[in-house]
């Protein structure tokens, strides 16, 4: 288990490979369909964003809503591939890495490897334990989505694994294979 | 004639209950396969995620939160007892407002959008549900409630095939379903066939399937023996617990058939996640 405190820098990226599990500790910002939307047709006219996203991890999540006493509620992964479309936009913009779950196509993969970018899943529907690394929780932007606003969340110990390294290496090409018995 | 009265508000009651119970506590019959899944898992990572998973479930049964994020759109199967009468207001609200509670005092996301295309404004409520409701001789009400992600529910398909297919024709439709989706619909998923009826009989047939326990059989041993096979050639592909390749791609699937027209066979496959959440209660 390698230990990586966010702003991740170039060089932790180039020493992590496929298949490494990580916990984060540091600071990264969340967003997932309806916002990506938002800010790929402001990438489109060439406008500003209203957060900044040079050298972030975007983690592509919705929560459910914090209980009393909580820093934020259940908090897991959703689908990366809907993200697809605009991924590589935010990654040649500066955005530094993604964590979520599941495939992407090759546009993302290509857009990765140029820009030195990294791919995390988290493990999809462990919510509640993942949430458990989530120490506080912060709007930023775009309030009126609810569930899929833009926030800020401090993490410590957040667990995840590299699926898509700097070099274009995927573990969800290369390890179903190994254990295929078809 | 004998009618019996229900209030409205012991089915609003009854839904609210039963939605905050499947999203806080998973079915025995999950936990019971994923603790299963830990000792045959040949993959070290695989077993790692199926602990995090039982860890998981653990923490949200303890702490009475939901054990995903995406609490769902909330579906119901409803078999409607014809001697039941209302008092108070209709079905179909009683039920909505316990959507409504539900998902307010217990803390779930909501994630309904009033318009699928255009508008997408998120309703604030969860509301609308899905409900199937299923007119049968008696003075109950019995209502099976869950919320289904849609990571999952992305990865289901349906195909109109046609009786010359035959039984290898469902097989391979399941099998190429569930390939497509691979680590997308968070394994190990629960598989919903629906084969039989018309096209839309059949995609209600795969919702009903999910929420089946994974622990029953078709009582007809010829579809038992399928529900076996389609498990045991999922568990051959390697996708594995996340997708992260392992021998635990699927811990069940169940099928549920109609009878069906001369000249079709309706397959419908819906995906279900390793949070497979439905509860039942009679009125």
């Amino acid at each position: 288990m390698k230990k990586i405190n966010l702003p991740i820098t170039d060089e932790d990226i180039e020493n992590l490979k496929a298949g490494d599990s990580v916990l984060l500790t540091g600071t990264m910002i969340t967003g997932r369909d309806a916002a990506h939307k938002r800010l790929y047709e402001l990438a489109q006219k060439g406008e500003d964003f209203p957060v900044d996203i040079n050298g972030e991890i975007i983690y592509y999540v919705g929560p459910a809503p914090a209980k009393p006493g909580h820093a934020v509620g259940p908090a897991g992964p959703t689908s990366s591939y809907r993200m697809d479309k605009y991924a590589p936009t935010l990654l040649d913009m500066g955005l530094k890495g993604m964590i979520g779950k599941g495939a992407r196509n090759q546009e993302v993969i290509d857009a990765i490897v140029r820009n030195h970018g990294i791919y995390f899943a988290a493990i999809g529907g462990a919510a509640a334990l993942i949430s458990k690394s989530i120490k506080s929780d912060e709007l930023i932007c775009y309030d009126d989505l609810g569930t899929e606003s833009i926030r800020r969340y401090t993490v410590e110990d957040f667990p995840c694994i590299v699926v898509i390294d700097c070099k274009g290496n995927n573990i969800y090409e290369t390890e179903p294979k190994k254990y295929c018995t078809e | 004639m004998d009618f019996r009265v229900i209030k409205a508000e012991k089915i609003t009651e009854t839904v609210k209950e039963l939605l905050m119970d499947c999203n806080y506590n998973i079915g025995s019959d999950i936990t019971n396969a994923l603790e299963k899944a830990k000792e045959t898992e040949k993959s070290e990572v695989g077993r790692q995620v199926l602990c995090q998973l039982i860890e998981n479930n653990k923490i949200a049964h303890d702490e009475q939160v939901p054990l995903c994020q995406d609490t769902g759109m909330v579906v119901l199967f409803v078999q409607y007892g014809d001697k039941v009468v209302i008092d108070g207001g209709s079905f179909k609200n009683a039920v909505t407002e316990g959507v409504r509670q539900a998902y307010k005092e217990g803390y779930l996301r909501k994630s309904v959008v009033n318009d699928p295309v255009f508008d997408r404004i998120n309703t604030r409520d969860n509301t609308p549900a899905i409900i199937h409701t299923e007119i049968v001789p008696g003075e109950k009400i019995v209502i099976t409630a869950g919320g289904k992600g849609f990571g999952s529910e992305n990865m289901s398909a349906i195909k109109m095939l046609t009786p010359s297919y035959g039984a290898e024709g469902v097989i391979d439709f399941v099998l190429d379903t569930v390939r497509k989706a691979g680590p997308n619909p968070c394994p190990p998923m629960v598989v919903g066939v629906g084969i039989g009826g018309t096209f839309e009989k059949a995609a209600q047939l795969a919702k009903k399937a999910t929420f089946r326990s994974i622990e029953t059989s078709n009582p007809d041993p010829r579809y038992a023996e399928m529900e076996q096979q389609l498990l045991d050639r999922i568990n051959k592909m390697g996708f594995g617990p996340a997708g992260l390749g392992g021998t635990t791609t699927a811990l069940g699937v169940n099928i549920e058939t109609y009878p069906t027209h001369i000249a079709g066979m309706p397959v419908a496959v819906n995906i279900c996640c390793h949070a497979a959440r439905h509860k039942t209660a009679a009125i």
